[in-house]
């Protein structure tokens, strides 16, 4: 019988795939952490060595820490860091404050109208961002509130989507508990804060975590609503470095400049990347 | 019982007075605006009320100009990244060591900075009088001609932008498809197995069918998303695409609001609508085809 | 077809670093299945019998050991190559094709001159409908079938490609107890009807006892016992088999052999000719009770449950293990309910001796 022959086929073929497998995947990895390698290495170049490159070396054996300096000092990326790290932490507070209380208002509270009212939250879910941002830079312009933190913050800090996600682990608490605590004499809010908090943290610091990578990333309503230098965040900062900073062609200090801004983000991601891809999975978009 | 009533309320009100004057309100002025002519952001003021607005914008060959951009980036990257996500995806299905470290690496483009890290592409892809960058190089290097992407031919700035378009929504795509891989239950495979259906086949009859909802899911939102590509060409090509030529839609109402050629939101405002009615219009036809492609449990 | 196991085992690699030791799920398993007949694998969950099937159609690579179909040696065959039929536990239809085209599935992957033309396959998956009785089912999908028909409907792609063998995971598990005893009649019919070589899985041991020609009982990647239901059932190798067949389950009692004579709490019980004097264990079939008011084993009445064709006396006996003794006698025996007490003599075969370390069964002569 050929049973010796369609065995070792059957090995070798396996093998084969597995290999082919693995070197598109590494293609793909190479792809992506090229970007990354090539900042930092450029970033570590010297001004002279890099412009004196005509074809680009893929390593340097003079790494130098002058441009990180320029960019402290040259240009207010320290500044630009500062406003943005205010700018996210202030927003994620306010959007966690707006989104527990609505979030258990919706699962656990009964009052007329709730689930129209809930409809009416998920159909705001599908409005985009153009739509709105006409009317809000107009109105904060009315309130006299260009180039300041509460300009910023104000329009950025409900996002309906967390609401919903919120809501949706809530109502996972058993209504035991709920109940118990109504017969013990606790208050709503203390049982919100006590218990549920608690309970939900996983998701709570999901969401947390998700909105702090969106704040980070911010470009396009800070870019309307500031044109002041000292409420620039980093994404409207490294624009700003690019064309006026340090002359157009300093690309060293350029890159240290964009490894800074990225790599509180990176750090986070590297501890919480379980959290963070699950939370993405379970319906977040990109932007 | 009257305490009951309003407690919830309380609760809500953040929420609402939030959404209320950042969305819902803006929702109807937006209409408002759009309708206004000659609308004067000093004096808030304008002449009438009717369609001129859009009129001006379809006319306006910038607009033009972004919706050819916009358009040509959505039609090439959408099934672009989704096919070499779902490729991906099943690879990574397919191993077992090493598979969290490639999937974490793969996400990693999700945490960045899309602005800084556009930059680095920036470099990598431009042309100038120290160098020729590093892409150009590897083109030379397979014995192609050399091209500044940057500030080139419009060919090569769409390829760039695609490009670095495609390698920021990978993640997204990357993620969903593998957890909708790994949800299609090991059964199902092994009782193809035992029937002897070739690869293709266990791919084309049971691995699709039953990933279809998320494929359509990301096929819908990526539709969107490139509609609303706009940071990734500023990231690219500086904040003045107009004068880049590769403006996109968004980018078009942006600078219509504010910017060097701002302070027109009637415009803008018109602009932000014809968009919303093209994503609207993609959209159900997306349904539509999925109503005869998709199978739901 | 006949299949031989030889020296089959299957170990797998402990998982993750908290667990110590490797987890043997089968352990040398020999055994030669007649060409044609229908065996039942019996055991407790997690005595090895899913991954023993998972052996034999290929999904699993064994650790040690060959597996032969017929004359051909298969073991490093992936299953693809094998052509067995393989029934899930869970059915594993695919959700999104219809009966028809399930059923149709196996044969559209035939190639060259194998493959049949279309009106072929049709009749085929036709005859095979008609086989499992749902000829009438086939355009529907799988989440518009009750669970038994979607049972049916997974015998049938397996059937449909004519395999060498046919394996059954958990066939009846996720059916209720009605469709349970219709199905399994009808998989023994099917079966006989085919004279396919047939496995079975199963925890249920009266399923297994009912249907099977033989039945292979397993405990931990251990096969304790091989042989037709009724010898198992008769002649239980050891505690264990006898403990796991049976219902209500056999009756196990703290004893000691002296002098020829079982002794339970101090009272021969039984005479049980050439064992050695020595601690047993003492199992006695609820059906090996006999009533009788001048018999030796006296226990505490608790009740009567009147079952109509017979009758099950609950009752204790502080050498009973097991706590409760229900004990099935004949109907027309009545008990006087007013007494505190029942007494009984035995069946001489319906008592097994164990050996109280090594568990495994104490011949007695002449019994």
């Amino acid at each position: 019988m050929d049973y010796d022959r369609i065995e070792k086929r059957t090995r070798q073929s396996a093998a084969v795939r597995k290999g082919i497998i693995y070197f598109l995947l590494t293609i793909w990895a190479l792809i992506v952490l090229f970007p990354f390698y090539w900042m930092v290495l450029t970033s570590i170049k010297s001004y002279g060595a890099y412009n004196s490159e005509y074809i680009p070396q893929f390593f340097t054996l003079s790494p130098t820490a002058q441009n990180y300096r320029d960019a402290f000092t040259t240009v207010s990326l320290g500044r630009y860091f500062a406003n943005t790290l205010f700018f996210t932490l202030a927003t994620t507070a306010c959007m966690l404050l707006v989104t527990v209380l609505s979030a258990y208002a919706f699962a656990r509270l009964d009052f007329k109208g709730k689930n129209l009212l809930f409809t009416g939250f998920l159909a705001l879910m599908m409005i985009p961002n153009e739509q709105v941002i006409i009317t809000n830079f107009a109105t904060i312009t009315n309130w006299g509130l260009r180039n300041t933190f509460l300009g910023l913050i104000l329009p950025s800090v409900t996002s309906v989507f967390y609401i919903y996600l919120l809501k949706e682990n809530f109502e996972q608490v058993p209504d035991e508990l709920y109940k118990a605590a109504k017969v013990d004499g606790t208050s709503d809010l203390k049982f919100l804060w006590k218990v549920m908090i608690p309970i939900c943290r996983p998701t709570i610091i999901t969401i947390a975590i998700l909105k702090i990578i969106e704040c980070w990333n911010s470009y396009v309503w800070p870019r309307l609503i500031t044109d002041d230098e000292a409420y620039f965040l980093v994404s409207n900062g490294i624009q700003e470095i690019r064309e006026n900073g340090f002359g157009r062609e300093n690309i060293p200090a350029m890159m240290a400049a964009v490894v800074v801004i990225s790599v509180p983000l990176i750090i986070l991601f590297l501890i919480f990347h379980k959290k963070i891809m699950e939370g993405v999975s379970r319906g977040g978009t990109k932007g | 019982m009257e305490q009951k009533d309003f407690k919830p309320w309380l609760y809500l009100l953040p929420a609402l007075l939030f959404l209320g004057f950042f969305m819902v309100y803006p929702l109807v002025d937006v209409l408002v605006y759009s309708l206004e002519e000659g609308y004067n952001s000093a004096s808030q003021t304008f002449f009438g009320v009717g369609l001129y607005n859009y009129s001006y914008v379809l006319h306006d060959p910038y607009f033009l100009q972004a919706v050819k951009n916009t358009f040509l980036l959505v039609i090439i990257t959408v099934p672009v990244s989704t096919g070499i996500a779902l490729l991906i995806s099943l690879g990574l299905n397919a191993i077992k060591p090493l598979r969290n470290l490639y999937q974490t690496v793969f996400f990693l483009p999700y945490v960045t900075n899309t602005l800084a890290v556009g930059l680095v592409f920036m470099i990598l892809f431009k042309k100038t009088a120290y160098s020729d960058g590093l892409v150009n190089l590897l083109i030379r290097w397979f014995g192609g001609e050399g091209v500044d992407f940057i500030d080139g031919p419009y060919w090569a700035k769409i390829f760039v932008l695609c490009f670095y378009t495609v390698w920021v929504v990978m993640p997204f795509k990357i993620l969903i498809l593998t957890s909708a891989l790994t949800s299609v239950k090991q059964d199902y495979y092994n009782a193809a197995r035992v029937d002897a259906t070739p690869r293709w086949r266990i791919f084309t009859r049971i691995t699709l069918p039953m990933i279809s909802p998320m494929l359509f899911y990301l096929v819908v939102t990526g539709f969107i998303g490139a509609f609303k590509a706009y940071s990734d060409a500023v990231a690219l090509f500086g904040t003045d695409l107009n004068a880049a030529g590769m403006n996109t839609i968004v980018g078009y109402v942006y600078d219509m609001l504010y910017g060097d050629s701002g302070g027109y939101p009637s415009y803008a405002a018109a602009a932000a609508l014809i968009l919303f009615a093209i994503v609207l219009t993609i959209t159900c036809i997306n349904l539509l085809v999925s109503r005869r492609h998709v199978y739901y449990d | 077809m006949q299949i031989t196991l030889q020296n089959l085992t299957k170990v797998f690699p402990k998982r993750g670093k908290k667990e110590t030791g490797d987890v043997i799920a089968v352990n040398d398993f020999t055994f030669v299945i007649p060409d044609g007949k229908l065996i039942g694998l019996l055991g407790p969950s997690g005595c090895g019998k899913s991954t023993t099937l998972n052996l034999i159609s290929g999904l699993e690579k064994p650790t040690r050991g060959k597996i032969y179909f017929g004359e051909d040696d298969v073991t490093g065959l992936p299953p693809e190559s094998r052509g067995v039929g393989l029934v899930f536990q869970n059915y594993a239809l695919y959700p999104h094709l219809t009966v028809l085209q399930n059923i149709l599935f196996p044969l559209q992957n035939l190639k060259g001159a194998e493959r049949p033309t279309k009106e072929q396959m049709i009749q085929r998956a036709e005859e095979a409908a008609k086989l499992v009785q749902i000829e009438q089912l086939m355009e529907r999908r799988p989440s518009e079938l009750s669970g038994g028909q979607q049972q049916r409907v997974a015998i049938a792609r397996a059937l449909v490609k004519l395999p060498r063998v046919l394996l059954l995971d958990e066939p009846l598990s996720n059916l209720d107890a009605r469709l349970r005893l219709q199905t399994r009649e009808e998989i023994r019919r099917i079966q006989r009807e085919t004279g396919i070589t047939t496995i079975f899985v199963t925890h249920d041991q009266e399923e297994a006892m009912s249907i099977s020609d033989m039945i292979v009982v397993m405990k931990e990647g251990v096969v304790h016992q091989i042989g037709a239901p009724q010898d198992v059932y008769d002649e239980p190798k050891n505690l264990f088999v006898a403990q796991f067949l049976g219902t209500p389950p056999i009756h196990v009692f703290d004893g000691s052999v002296r002098a020829g004579s079982l002794y339970l709490g101090g009272t021969p019980v039984l005479d049980v000719p050439g064992v050695a004097d020595q601690e047993v264990y003492a199992a006695v079939r609820p059906e090996g009770f006999v009533l009788n008011a001048d018999g030796p084993l006296c226990c505490q009445l608790s009740r009567v449950e009147i079952m109509g064709r017979d009758t099950s006396v609950v009752c204790s006996h502080e050498c009973c293990t097991s706590g409760t003794i229900r004990a099935i006698i004949p109907a027309e025996n009545r008990v006087d309910q007013t007494l505190p007490t029942v007494r009984f003599s035995l069946k001489p075969n319906k008592v097994f001796l164990f050996d109280r370390s090594t568990q495994e069964r104490i011949a007695v002569s002449n019994a």
